[in-house]
């Protein structure tokens, strides 16, 4: 006898496929998703507020955390807002060392992403591959930064330290080796019938429905809205650089994921190009009242040395006003609204988070999709819930 | 006026920048008039922002986003900041962006202590959470929001953390609004 109940499912916050802390309630009809509620916040630890009470220049450390698989791009946010209030004006090198940053915090940032997609959907193998890679990008990072996953290395007014003398050997090794490794990938899974079986025409939402829900990134690229900020609003100089953005056709989890596998040889093209072009000189503004003067100078020089203290101990005043800065993330348009009230601390930062907004737009789309399916959806959007609770 | 004047090119002054979001408030004013209080202008950084009466903001964002010569598809951000020390403290920024003109146009409403403002998500979906989140952490109320809860902080919560008169350390708001005043 056929029974019209239905079955309420509680999904996460400790589910492995939810990347992290995220909690659907799924109501279920057989295998098909009635309704999903999302109920996020697990993760909630006040990062704009505690932004409020941090210097400008102290307050890079917390937006590390907030996605905390491309740090780097938040710095770059947070920076060009704060920047954008101080009318600063950076040197060449600052930006294309920041270009460079960016891009290879992207390829991280997708290597993981394919990685455990491609686990969610059960290509186990994936996993490990994209982790050795991205093993090598952060230990990268570690040599520049000190640190893997949070380095805050983009500082206001350009970058903590200059490139150490072997980075460049050691992308250019990288460069090497990925591209190889990228048709690894392609191979594994691009003609893979289970893959495709599990992607190809799942999770479909119009360009016009994305944009309602506010989705950006490469979830909307897929639908074949080539809106990328890196085109439409340069920031650091992208428009001296070429490169093509993705966009896909069909609009579901397959062509996501070729957006994104695009996207990581643009950026190995954009990385290629920063190499070329890396112009020689300074790494920071020349503004003793934001930049921290070197470490030598501050052993010699009285003047350096009073920078230095106050730079560390009280910061730097930005001239009151409202700025909003947005760039494109790893994950889609990642925007810092900045307002000062002309103190050394900001007085409100508003993130915008972008995998909020993704995630947003679930409930809409796997409406009417499988349970199963409803795990490839949450791969496609790329969420990361550091960056939605905040 | 000499030859030597005609040819030597005067110093490049930079050409005056048209307001981009000029047709916008033209096409605002002549559908809703007095909808706009105030247009705040930042040239330099490309910034600009309509201050609106709360009354008018959801059809002003209606008219943004069906006019064809406007064309704003997208609500980017939606948020809220809160001056305590003000007569209506809070300001509510809407984040509009345009696909087809590559433009952003903030919209601000200020409200009041226990003021609210219409619901935005019947225009733009993405203000749903938005307007959740600004709600759990502001205490601004929309009408006619459709789930109306807590997003970010448990339900039974007390107070609204990005408030200013919240402390940062302790659970409670325990700082006084007056003593908020007199400090800054």
């Amino acid at each position: 006898m056929a029974s019209t109940e239905t079955l309420t499912l509680n999904m996460g916050p400790q589910h492995p496929s939810t990347h992290g802390v995220l909690r659907l309630v799924l109501e279920l009809d057989g295998e098909t998703v009635i309704k999903c509620v999302p109920h996020i916040g697990y993760l909630h630890t006040g990062m704009e507020k505690s932004m409020e009470n941090e210097p400008y220049q102290q307050a890079i450390t917390i937006t590390d955390r907030m996605d905390y698989l491309s740090a780097m791009n938040n710095n770059l946010a947070y920076c060009l807002a704060v920047e954008k209030l101080l009318g600063l004006k950076l040197p060449p090198r600052a930006n294309t060392i920041r270009i460079l940053m960016s891009e290879i915090q992207r390829i991280a940032s997708h290597l993981l992403w394919l990685g455990t997609h491609a686990m969610d959907i059960g290509a186990m193998s994936v996993f490990f591959y994209c982790f050795r890679e991205r093993e090598m990008i952060l230990n990268f990072f570690e040599e520049i930064a000190g640190a893997r996953l949070t380095p805050s290395y983009i500082r206001i007014g350009g970058v903590a330290l200059d490139l150490p003398d072997t980075a460049e050997e050691k992308i250019a090794k990288f460069l090497g080796i990925l591209p190889d490794r990228l048709d690894e990938y392609w191979a594994l899974l691009d003609e893979n019938p289970i893959w495709r079986e599990r992607t190809v025409g799942i999770g479909v939402i119009s360009a016009a429905d994305c944009l309602r829900y506010g989705v950006t990134g490469p979830r909307l690229r897929a639908t074949g809205v080539p809106m990328d900020l890196r085109k439409d609003h340069p920031y650091c100089g992208y428009e001296n650089y070429t490169f093509d953005v993705q966009v896909g056709e069909n609009s579901d989890v397959f062509d996501s994921y070729r957006v994104r596998m695009g996207e990581m040889r643009e950026s190995l093209r954009l990385i290629e190009q920063c190499l070329e072009t890396m112009p020689e000189g300074d790494f920071n503004a020349d503004d003793p009242k934001i930049v921290l003067p070197p470490k030598e100078r501050v052993f010699t020089d009285m003047e350096a040395l009073i920078h230095h203290f106050i730079l560390v101990t009280r910061g730097f005043p930005v001239p009151p006003g409202e700025a909003y800065a947005s760039i494109e993330s790893p994950k889609g348009e990642l925007g810092f609204y900045v307002v000062s009230d002309g103190s050394e601390k900001p007085y409100r930062v508003r993130v915008r988070p972008p995998s909020f907004y993704n995630l947003q737009a679930l409930p809409y789309i796997v409406q009417g999709e499988m349970v199963a399916d409803t795990v490839a959806v949450i791969g496609s959007l790329d969420i990361v819930l550091g960056e939605i609770d905040r | 006026m000499s030859e030597t004047e005609a040819t030597t090119p005067a110093v490049e002054a930079p050409a005056p920048k048209v307001n981009p979001v000029l047709g916008d408030i033209d096409r605002i004013r002549k559908a809703i008039p007095d909808a706009i209080l105030r247009v705040e202008e930042d040239a330099v950084r490309e910034q600009y922002w309509l201050y609106l009466k709360p009354k008018a903001l959801v059809p002003v964002l209606k008219l943004l986003r069906d006019d064809r010569n406007s064309d704003y598809p997208y609500l980017a951000d939606l948020t809220c900041v809160d001056r305590p020390y003000e007569e209506r403290r809070f300001t509510m920024i809407y984040n509009l962006y345009s696909l087809s003109r590559k433009q952003r146009l903030f919209l601000k409403v200020q409200l009041a202590e226990n003021e609210t403002v219409a619901t935005a998500s019947d225009v733009f979906v993405s203000a749903d959470w938005a307007e959740r989140e600004v709600y759990d952490l502001f205490g601004v109320r929309f009408d006619g929001h459709p789930d109306l809860r807590r997003i970010e902080l448990p339900d039974d919560w007390d107070g609204h953390p990005l408030r200013k008169d919240y402390p940062i350390v302790g659970k409670r708001p325990v700082i006084l609004l007056n003593d908020v005043r007199d400090a800054l």
